[in-house]
């Protein structure tokens, strides 16, 4: 008798636990689901208003007062030209201080710094860094509201970035590597120039793509450096007809780049100019989510093909 | 050097090109060898030291940052007092009654992260332990990219969606909510901040050891017991620290709220109202043209300088965190 009140009253506290494993379950599906369907959302509804828009006139086309002729050729040029000194300034800077830190660094209170540090300097809120770059680039160093100062600022912000992916990607590579360079007689440099950089490179490539398409879409540092929302005009070429051929001149031109310009159609109140806003961050959406698939497909490849 | 038998088996052959390498070392004086190797030294060396110079150079960064934002904000404490500054209610630098109270801005960065977090915490907690504990293999390869993808959308373009999507969307649900709040930005600000937690969380869980896992089951619980009285204690650490990051990042998110909140400053707790916060502040004066070395100018480095300490102070909440519930296997 007591016995089988026993049983079902175990019965029933197992079926209670079955319910709540299959009620979490539920929830977990529609916790997912709605991170998806907002995703879905905001593509789909930016698709609707922005399509119409999006005809090569769009690409070709220059800011302009009336919405319907606006266009974002000095945005996308700008952002290029933005990117080129980003990648130029971060990606040496950054794999340099990766290898630094997991190759050569002694353990010692100055390494733990250094390490400590790079994890905060990924924690700092982005416009900080256009405060930095406000008073730093700007200011004291001259160099204007140009595409050098822009450059430089997103270069600072994705260091981090480049710094981490780096030194993950030669953390996964075997000591047995090392100790076979070294085995021949190879210097410290020749082993990394020679092994740890070539295997190591899929991968850092993959974090400099992710870092690169975070620094597309940061808005807030390019506006605190106060650069212009309204450029009509592109800077002048890098590639001259007459000697020397190469120009540099551009570096200190003023710019827009993609997320001004559509931060600044979207302040304004006219509707024509929202669908203007919302083609622009079709392009901007397509872009990052272009660069960060390939880095997703780039690290899925490595994993599989990769092993010591 | 020279092979001098050619003809000869390969073991033998070998034999003799080690030997006649030997001789050939051996035929160099003494002193281009040391010459050789001390110049191979000095290469290793710069080398080595421009690889310190750039680990360095982030920690240059972080004095520049501090330098910048202390320097500017010591002038800007030279006209107001730190007292104004965090207990005057209003903030006006920009009126000709200039008041600098930071209360209103703090406000604002209060209220719509208190929003954010409301929505992203248990959400990326749910679906972290969904994805770790719950999920078959393929639905997690799927959604982990998907995840990555949904960080990896601009802010600006979070915003947009915003103002265009989800406030009108909230003012057809609460009619009398007005074209700019922190309700909405706070929302989207937290699905923004989702992935950020979900991942953290997720490798924090993951990385507890399966045999956890295996004795929790050997004794007869369920998938949804497991991961709350085992994986999630045993993971602690690693999800407030996905917690604190989320935090930090709500904090200083400054698209969503400078396009969907307004940029009012306003002391209020009520999410249903426009306000601005420590962020948009400085993207308003930055969108006007404020000469350089004017107060109004330095207004934006003590704004700065407030927001830096306070997501310095929630970093080392962090790593405080992570080191006192650290769980050793």
């Amino acid at each position: 008798m007591n016995h089988e009140k026993h049983l079902t009253e175990l019965r029933v506290m197992i079926a209670r636990h079955r319910r709540w494993d299959r009620l979490f379950l539920v929830t977990g599906i529609i916790a997912l689901m709605i991170a998806m369907l907002v995703f879905f959302a905001l593509l789909i509804g930016m698709i609707i208003d922005g399509m119409p828009r999006l005809t090569s006139d769009f690409f070709t086309s220059f800011p302009s007062r009336r919405p319907e002729a606006a266009g974002i050729l000095s945005a996308w040029v700008g952002t290029t030209l933005v990117m080129l000194v980003t990648a130029i300034a971060a990606v040496p800077l950054g794999i340099s201080a990766g290898v630094y830190l997991e190759e050569y660094a002694p353990k010692n209170l100055l390494t733990e710094i250094i390490e400590i540090n790079v994890t905060n300097l990924a924690g700092v809120p982005s416009i900080i860094y256009g405060l930095l770059a406000l008073g730093l680039f700007v200011y004291q160093l001259g160099l204007g509201q140009s595409i050098l100062a822009a450059g430089l600022t997103l270069a600072l912000l994705i260091l981090p970035v480049v710094i981490v992916a780096t030194r993950e990607a030669i953390r996964s590579i075997p000591v047995s590597i090392r100790e076979g360079a070294y085995a021949l007689g190879a210097t410290k440099w020749q082993t990394v120039s020679d092994h740890i950089l070539p295997y190591s490179s899929a991968g850092i490539l993959t974090g400099v793509i992710i870092g690169l398409a975070r620094a597309i879409g940061e808005t807030a540092p390019i506006i605190t450096i106060g650069a212009l929302t309204f450029i009509a005009f592109l800077p002048a070429s890098p590639v001259q007809g007459d000697f020397p051929f190469l120009s540099f001149e551009w570096l200190m031109a003023p710019f827009t780049v993609m997320p001004i310009q559509m931060f600044n159609w979207v302040s304004r109140p006219e509707e024509a100019f929202q669908l203007n806003a919302a083609a622009a961050g079709l392009v901007l959406v397509v872009m990052t989510l272009v660069m960060n698939g390939l880095a997703i497909y780039l690290r899925y490849n490595l994993r599989k093909k990769i092993k010591w | 050097m020279k092979f001098s038998r050619r003809d000869d088996s390969k073991p033998e052959n070998m034999k003799v090109s080690v030997q006649s390498m030997n001789k050939g070392n051996g035929a160099v004086p003494a002193p281009r060898r040391l010459q050789h190797s001390f110049r191979r030294n000095i290469k290793e060396r710069i080398i080595e030291s421009i690889l310190f110079l750039s680990a360095l150079f982030s920690v240059f960064i972080t004095f520049a940052i501090v330098y910048m934002l202390i320097s500017e904000s010591m002038v800007f404490f030279e006209h107001v007092s730190l007292r104004e500054f965090l207990t005057d209610t209003q903030w006006t630098p920009l009126f000709d009654d200039a008041h600098y109270g930071i209360l209103p801005l703090i406000s604002g960065t209060v209220v719509s992260s208190a929003v954010a977090l409301i929505v992203a915490l248990p959400l990326g907690t749910i679906i972290a332990i969904y994805l770790s504990e719950f999920a078959p293999f393929s639905v997690r390869e799927i959604a982990k990219p998907f995840l990555e993808l949904l960080g990896g959308i601009p802010t600006v373009v979070y915003g947009y969606f915003a103002l265009l999507f989800v406030t009108p969307l909230l003012q057809s649900i609460f009619p009398g909510l007005p074209g700019f709040s922190l309700l909405s930005a706070g929302l989207v600000m937290g699905i923004m901040i989702i992935p950020y937690v979900s991942s953290m969380t997720e490798d924090a869980m993951r990385s507890v050891p399966m045999h956890l896992r295996e004795g929790s089951y050997a004794t007869g619980a369920t998938r949804f017991q497991t991961a709350v009285k085992v994986v999630v204690p045993a993971s602690l650490s690693g999800i407030a620290a996905a917690y604190i990051l989320g935090i930090s990042r709500a904090v200083g998110e400054t698209m969503v709220v400078a396009i969907a909140a307004g940029m009012q400053p306003n002391l209020t707790w009520n999410p249903a109202e426009p306000a601005a916060t420590i962020t948009t502040y400085i993207v308003q004066v930055s969108l006007g043209d404020l000469p350089h070395g004017s107060l109004g100018y330095q207004t934006i480095f003590a704004a700065g300088l407030t927001l830096l300490l306070i997501t310095l102070i929630f970093n080392i909440l962090g790593h405080l965190l992570r080191k006192y519930y650290r769980e050793v296997y």
